[in-house]
């Protein structure tokens, strides 16, 4: 087939219908402070490796809530399990243990 | 609260048959003359615990249906929560004014103000209480108000936010006397180029153990950001928050102004911690939510929003009483038809005592246990 230098561009959206609920509900169950979270942004302020590395512990765990998966696994390697995030939470979120089972899951199910 | 069993104090308490009598004798009066009754003065006082606004506008109300009235407060002033505050949203009203008209309105001559002076045990008798004030006199009344109100949180407690330790770090009380002088200054003593407002300080946040939300802050913060910009109109105003509740009338509208008149800036995100800077000024960190980044930003000012909490009197009583609610509220017998009474009958509650409100709230509060406190005498 001629190529004519185009191409349709895939669509940017988060497309739900293709969601598995499982994998949140799974992380939910370990981590039940998780479904708290108000996304105030505290942990992301105050996270070291956010300051430095662009880590972004809310945006990543908002993007596996929608099952979007990619290249999380990569990220998560720059936390350094420090707990801050944990100790500004408003919420009380459990977030060193959520990263810590985020990791674990991500890991399992490639 | 104790049930009593034997009296327990000395001569000037009435027995309970002395009690009992005269609250028979008051309704003989009403059932005899009920038609006249709004002339009739009520032969027994009500007892109200706390002179903020609740206390005081019940206490209004009773003595317009001519029911006599012993008021006591724990300060050595009426009205301090309300007269501490400069202008009142969402008017921008005088508060000082406000808590004038309603202490005058307590020179009175069926209002005996006792100020200076804390209830600190309550013993239920049959068909009334006794109330012991800290200088160990008993007071017998058929019916007792308790509208003993709130404190504001102590921001110390949020040792990351600097409050107590950095000079640029004020709560939202502060402010109030700085706009009140008309001196809003940075820690050196200058016109602050930026003010920086922080959100839910005490409120919606399980570090200090308080779940719930103190409401009237986000429409405090919205008003105290207008008159920063009034006063100072070069300075950055700079409100920091995690949701934005402007629930009342009005509120909303005063939103869109600090926005669009006063270029007030609005920031989806929760401070972590401040720090101070090497020039006395406050750095800092948060996360701009909507983007997805953190920042940083030095301000001049960190004015902390501080919510509120049950005063220790409400948490004492609250407890004595049998009444402690959540977080140290005391709780009404319900929260929708009832919400005045308690569960134990001639023992009302008004006001902050039960969960934060605002003034007209706490006022309204105020009227209308008061009109249920006349209900319960002239049954």
């Amino acid at each position: 087939m001629a190529d004519f230098g185009f191409s349709i561009s895939k669509p940017q959206s988060i497309d739900t219908n293709d969601m598995d609920v499982g994998r949140l509900q799974a992380l939910e169950a370990k981590v039940p402070s998780f479904k708290r979270c108000i996304n105030c942004g505290a942990c992301t302020a105050t996270c070291s490796a956010g300051q430095f590395g662009g880590f972004n512990i809310r945006r990543i765990h908002n993007l596996y809530r929608w099952d979007q998966r990619k290249g999380l696994e990569k990220e998560l390697q720059q936390c350094m399990l420090c707990g801050k995030c944990t100790l500004v939470c408003p919420r009380g979120v459990n977030l060193r243990y959520l990263i810590i089972r985020l990791r674990k899951a991500l890991a399992d199910n490639k | 609260m104790k049930e009593r069993e034997k009296p327990v104090h000395g001569d000037d308490n009435p027995k309970p048959r002395e009690v009992k009598r005269r609250l028979k004798s008051t309704k003989r009066i009403s059932r005899r003359k009920r038609l006249e009754f709004e002339e009739v003065e009520l032969p027994l006082q009500v007892a109200i615990i706390g002179g903020g606004v609740a206390g005081m506008e019940a206490a209004s109300v009773l003595t317009e249906h001519r029911c006599p009235v012993i008021l006591f407060e724990a300060r050595p002033e009426l009205g301090v929560n309300v007269k501490n505050k400069y202008k009142i949203f969402p008017d921008f009203s005088d508060a000082g004014r406000l808590v004038e008209t309603m202490t005058k309105a307590m020179d009175h001559p069926l209002i005996t103000v006792n100020k200076d002076t804390e209830i600190v045990e309550i013993i239920r008798e049959p068909d009334a209480y006794t109330l012991l004030d800290n200088k160990g006199v008993p007071h017998t009344v058929p019916a007792v108000l308790l509208a003993s109100g709130y404190e504001p949180f102590d921001a110390k407690r949020k040792e990351e936010l600097g409050f107590g330790i950095y000079e640029g770090v004020i709560n939202s009380l502060q402010l109030e006397d700085m706009l009140r002088e008309h001196k809003v200054l940075n820690s050196l003593g200058e016109d602050p180029r930026r003010i920086v407002f922080l959100q839910c300080v005490g409120s919606r946040d399980e570090k200090v153990g308080n779940h719930y939300c103190s409401k009237i802050c986000c429409i405090t913060a919205v008003k105290q950001a207008i008159e920063v910009k009034r006063q100072l109109p070069d300075t950055e105003v700079y409100v920091f928050y995690m949701d934005l509740r402007l629930w009342g009338q009005g509120y909303e509208e005063l939103y869109r102004e600090a926005q669009e008149q006063y270029s007030v800036r609005f920031v989806r995100g929760r401070i972590s911690e401040a720090a101070s800077t090497f020039d006395g000024r406050v750095q800092i960190k948060s996360e701009d939510t909507l983007l997805g980044q953190p920042l940083k930003m030095v301000t001049d000012l960190l004015v902390l929003m501080i919510g509120m909490e049950a005063s220790p009197g409400t948490q004492k009583l609250g407890k004595t009483c049998g009444l402690e609610g959540p977080y140290g509220f005391v709780r009404s017998k319900s929260p929708h038809l009832e919400d005045n009474l308690s569960d134990k009958p001639g023992f009302f509650l008004a006001g902050t005592c039960k969960r934060p409100m605002h003034i007209a709230e706490a006022v309204n509060d105020g009227r209308a246990a008061a009109l249920e406190i006349i209900k319960y005498l002239r049954k």
